[in-house]
């Protein structure tokens, strides 16, 4: 006698906890083997790009915020740097320093994040409770510099908002201290421990032909054995400056991902150190009036510069008309700007290119012929944040 | 390796028929091609030992509601072994359906798939094209220059249907988009009354 069976289909989310946000991933079953896996996303689309072709080039910045809201500076570095390559202005060095400062800050908090989501997936949740901890001392740093835990609004064309308030510096430094030591007990749990190794070694395993034919970038690529950086290939502001390592993964599976964040933490605090002892004091936004605000001091004593605001505030500055794709190494992997500016003050054209979106497209792939169970490790290793794949 | 200058002549040479434009600027090549020949440029510049462009990084439509060929279709390629970007245009009319590059990028089939979702361009040979980022059931493309910024429908829970309803969006106040454009150079009459008195 035969049997017919019949595949099960099962809608996993749209609000699941190990889906990282909204995912809604239809998946076909036989048994417990994954045939088929169809993610169904754009349930956090807020129209971003729309939004930014209506809005000046100074209002457009905390749209980069709310991309991916796990390390928001990093997204504003692009479209600062698309916008200063336009305008050709150069960056004050103190000011270029912050930036890279904050963004591996922003990589740290991206990584803990995900190193922590990942396990509390597979089952331990230590970690993430240790990390959290951490993670809210920099988000300190954030309100500290920017005013904000969160949306910081802190990156311009041409430097940062402000300057760092005295003691901040000294502040970071201490938290370079003590960090590795946080990084070691989450390795002391996680790395050798014997379940996470089951749940995630040889899982959701991308060679390196698929992780460039996939359009991989960050962790995923260089998890596949690509030493892929764009910080050291394509450096921006003072990366040329700092010495720092690119972590390689040899196998191309979770866990071997999960081993280059943890590395990237680490040359990330070595990274911040540097900055930290080169920075000198000086300006930290360019000082052409046409494009960086003048100062309340100033507007108060100078009617050129209460004009210069005043437009600034209301017309926003011109960007000449031109075309350009500008990448930044986010946590994540290749986070772009392609940018159009047509003369006005408003982006004609401003489309985000999210490495999480093709990271994310390529889960029927990764996750065909693995068990259900192994759904959430996959997805964890991608490390998906929603807001910037549905931007 | 090859420098860009190398790669635009090296480019122009071998494909030289098939080539509208290059230009270098901020360290990209950029390059404009007929629609008919995507393919093979791509497969070209993708299996070429000198160019290896082994990746696509984005696909995107630019909107040009004015010009008669209203969209320009965007590719950006990045080749690891030479350090290297390019982007690739052609421009099409607004009902010209397009190749597929999905057999030879995977990735592209989410990148075509926003494509089709956000400006309503139609892909040959596309396993799988259907809307990715709006909702279901959405209607219009969203990324279009007459598409308006507060869309055409809102949602919302209706409490006497007890359902979540789509109804077309009502505005307490008017979209208000200020023209700050300074009177003394974005005003036309001004212009060209300045421009009179220069000649004179």
């Amino acid at each position: 006698m035969t049997k017919k069976i019949k595949n099960l289909n099962l809608n996993f989310g749209p609000q699941h906890p190990a889906a990282h946000g909204v995912l809604r991933l239809i998946l076909e079953l036989d048994g417990e083997v994954v045939e088929k896996a169809d993610p169904h996303i754009g349930l956090l689309h807020r129209g971003t790009e729309k939004l930014i072709e209506n809005k000046t080039y100074m209002q457009a910045v905390p749209y980069f915020d709310r991309l991916d809201y796990v390390a928001p500076m990093n997204q504003e570095h692009a479209f600062a740097l698309a916008i200063e390559k336009i305008l050709r202005i150069n960056v004050p060095i103190r000011a270029q320093y912050i930036r890279v400062m904050f963004c591996e800050i922003g990589r740290i908090l991206s990584h803990i994040l995900n190193v922590t989501t990942q396990a509390l997936d597979v089952g331990a949740l230590t970690p993430s409770l240790w990390g959290f901890e951490e993670r809210e001392t920099l988000m300190t740093f954030y309100e500290r510099a920017s005013g904000s835990r969160l949306h910081a609004n802190y990156f311009r064309a041409g430097g940062v908002h402000q300057d760092l308030p005295a003691g901040l510096e000294n502040d970071i430094a201490k938290f370079c201290e003590s960090f590795p030591k946080i990084i070691n007990d989450l390795e002391n749990l996680l790395t050798d421990n014997r379940i996470f190794k089951q749940r995630n070694v040889d899982i959701g395993i991308v060679s390196k032909e698929d992780a460039l034919d996939y359009s991989f970038s960050g962790v995923m690529i260089r998890g596949s054995g690509i030493p892929w950086d764009l910080r050291k290939s394509q450096p921006y502001d003072c990366y040329n400056q700092l010495e720092f390592k690119i972590p390689v993964g040899k196998n191309g599976d979770c866990y071997d991902r999960y081993l280059c964040r943890i590395e990237e933490m680490k040359e990330s605090i070595s990274i911040i150190k540097q900055c930290l002892a080169k920075m000198e004091k000086g300006p930290i936004k360019t000082l052409d009036g046409k494009i960086t605000p003048p100062s309340k001091k100033e507007i108060k004593q100078s009617m050129e510069a209460l004009i210069h605001h005043f437009k600034l505030f209301t017309e926003g500055y011109r960007v000449p008309k031109d075309e350009i794709y500008t990448a930044v190494e986010a946590p994540k992997g290749e986070f772009g700007v392609y940018l159009i500016s047509d003369g006005s003050s408003k982006p004609y054209k401003c489309k985000i290119r999210a490495p999480g979106f093709s990271h994310l497209q390529s889960m029927d792939y990764l996750i065909k012929g693995h068990m259900l169970a192994d759904v959430p490790a996959v997805l964890g290793s991608l490390d998906i944040v929603f807001g910037e794949v549905d931007r | 390796m090859l420098n860009l200058f190398d790669l635009e002549k090296k480019i122009n040479s071998e494909l030289t028929t098939k080539i509208n434009k290059t230009e270098i600027k901020h360290n990209q090549l950029y390059m404009e091609i007929d629609k008919e020949d995507l393919i093979d440029v791509t497969l070209f510049i993708k299996t070429n030992k000198d160019t290896k462009f082994r990746q696509l990084i984005d696909i995107t439509v630019v909107d040009y509601p004015e010009k008669a060929q209203r969209f320009k279709v965007v590719y950006l390629f990045l080749s690891h072994e030479f350090n290297q970007r390019m982007i690739l245009s052609y421009d099409i009319n607004e009902n010209e359906v397009i190749s597929s590059l999905t057999t030879i990028f995977p990735s592209a089939n989410w990148m075509e798939r926003e494509v089709f979702d956000m400006y309503g361009v139609n892909f040959k040979d596309h396993p799988d094209l259907r809307r990715i980022l709006t909702d279901y059931g959405f209607e219009g493309h969203p990324l279009r220059k007459d598409f308006p910024l507060t869309g055409h429908s809102e949602v919302r829970y209706s409490e006497d249907q007890k359902k979540v309803i789509n109804e077309p969006v009502k505005l307490e106040q008017n979209y208000r988009n200020f023209d700050y454009e300074s009177p003394w150079e974005g005003t036309k009459y001004i212009k060209e009354q300045t421009d009179n008195d220069k000649k004179n």
